[in-house]
């Protein structure tokens, strides 16, 4: 375990328990993901039950217990993206990485997850890798995108 | 560890009394205490399966809806986490009510076809099928977090929690391995209102959330008491030796 990396994560805040939420924020960030040992320092130095934090880290999307990819793309499945063929997007995108959707590829490089809005249904069917949006994407676009990361 | 007095006990730390309607008839109530709580002390019954009285309310079931409010201005709360007011007009079974009761009876339903309390509710209520999709038939965790917060608040270790979101939110230990935090009480399984939580006991060895724990024999009669673990815990909170426990009540 890195601990002098998880350190400078938790000297950041205070140290009460309703900093978890952020706490967990900073370490998916710096991590990709939300390990094990660092879960267990971290009840300890915020005095918040295991439970507690397995019960937060499993709720909300944006943690994940496995390690993710170095790219996350996330294909909008929102009411427009949806009607204006974002499944086809996913299915395409699925297919040339080789992977379900809410799993990472073999050589850790692409995460896959759906979304349920990006908030810019004009551009519909919207996808993002990392913080980049790819508005008006198509099944003939998914491999020109994919070509930037790889 | 923080104590939490039942509301229906503590009077002192409620507010001062006020008046409200329920069902038409004017009550006395302390404010802050909940809805539910004022009804079933004025001998309204709401029925509900999430509630306990030594437990804090956090409004899982949605069985104990009321209306408030004047029509047409009402509108649906969960009596368990709505505070008591002065002025307040409450019914627990108008028609919306009852609506809202039977939907969610069908909803749970859906769920847990084949839990006997659900069923039995649901008859009680007129409902008798679901329209909805059942995912597993042999569901019958209903999801009222009652083990949840009973390990929490009572026993005080916290080893089970939820897990996930909806549609495939459920009782877990942390990381779904054995929990180093559970001391083999059983109180969840207790508590379990559909008998859900796998908790066999054979030869001395308890077995729940899929850890073994030793029991300990009373050192007069012989009888297991409790696992030894729960005992060490007894211990630790009370401050006295763990051998002060290693005789049953019945001997003491």
């Amino acid at each position: 375990m890195d601990l002098p990396r998880l350190e400078a994560i938790l000297s950041r805040y205070e140290g009460e328990s309703w900093d978890l939420i952020p706490v967990l924020q900073d370490i998916q960030d710096a991590y990709s993901y939300l390990p094990k040992d660092e879960l267990q320092v971290v009840s300890e130095r915020l005095n918040v039950p295991m439970t507690q934090i397995y019960s937060v880290a499993t709720f909300f999307k944006m943690f994940s217990l496995l390690p993710k990819g170095k790219h996350q793309i996330k294909v909008c499945l929102g009411t427009t993206c949806h009607l204006r063929g974002g499944g086809r997007v996913v299915e395409s995108l699925s297919h040339r990485l080789g992977v379900e959707v809410g799993y990472t590829t073999k050589d850790m490089q692409f995460s896959l997850e759906t979304v349920g809005c990006l908030g810019s249904c004009a551009q519909a069917p919207v996808m993002m890798v990392d913080d980049k949006y790819f508005g008006r994407s198509t099944v003939d676009k998914v491999p020109k995108i994919l070509k930037l990361y790889k | 560890m923080v104590w939490k007095i039942s509301d229906e006990t503590a009077y002192d730390t409620l507010g001062e009394e006020v008046h409200l309607t329920i069902n038409g008839v004017t009550i006395r109530a302390p404010q802050d205490q909940s809805l539910l709580v004022t009804a079933r002390q004025n001998g309204f019954e709401i029925p509900t399966l999430c509630y306990h009285r030594d437990l804090p309310s956090e409004g899982h079931c949605r069985l104990c809806v009321v209306e408030i409010g004047e029509h047409p201005r009402t509108q649906i709360v969960n009596s368990c986490t709505y505070p008591t007011q002065a002025g307040l007009v409450v019914q627990t079974h108008s028609e919306t009510v009852l609506q809202a009761r039977r939907m969610v009876l069908e909803l749970l339903l859906a769920r847990t076809p084949k839990a006997k309390l659900i069923q039995e509710m649901a008859a009680a209520h007129g409902v008798y099928e679901s329209r909805f999709k059942t995912d597993d038939p042999e569901e019958l965790c209903i999801l009222c977090g009652l083990c949840v917060r009973t390990c929490r608040e009572v026993v005080g270790v916290s080893a089970i929690s939820m897990k996930g979101r909806t549609p495939d939110k459920q009782v877990a230990t942390p990381f779904m391995e054995k929990s180093s935090a559970c001391i083999g009480c059983g109180s969840c399984a207790f508590v379990c209102p559909n008998n859900v939580i796998p908790y066999t006991e054979k030869e001395g060895i308890r077995t729940i959330w899929g850890r073994d724990f030793e029991l300990q024999p009373c050192n007069v009669c012989g009888n297991y008491i409790a696992p030894k673990y729960q005992l060490e815990h007894w211990a630790k909170i009370t401050g006295d030796p763990v051998e002060n426990f290693f005789v049953c009540k019945d001997c003491r």
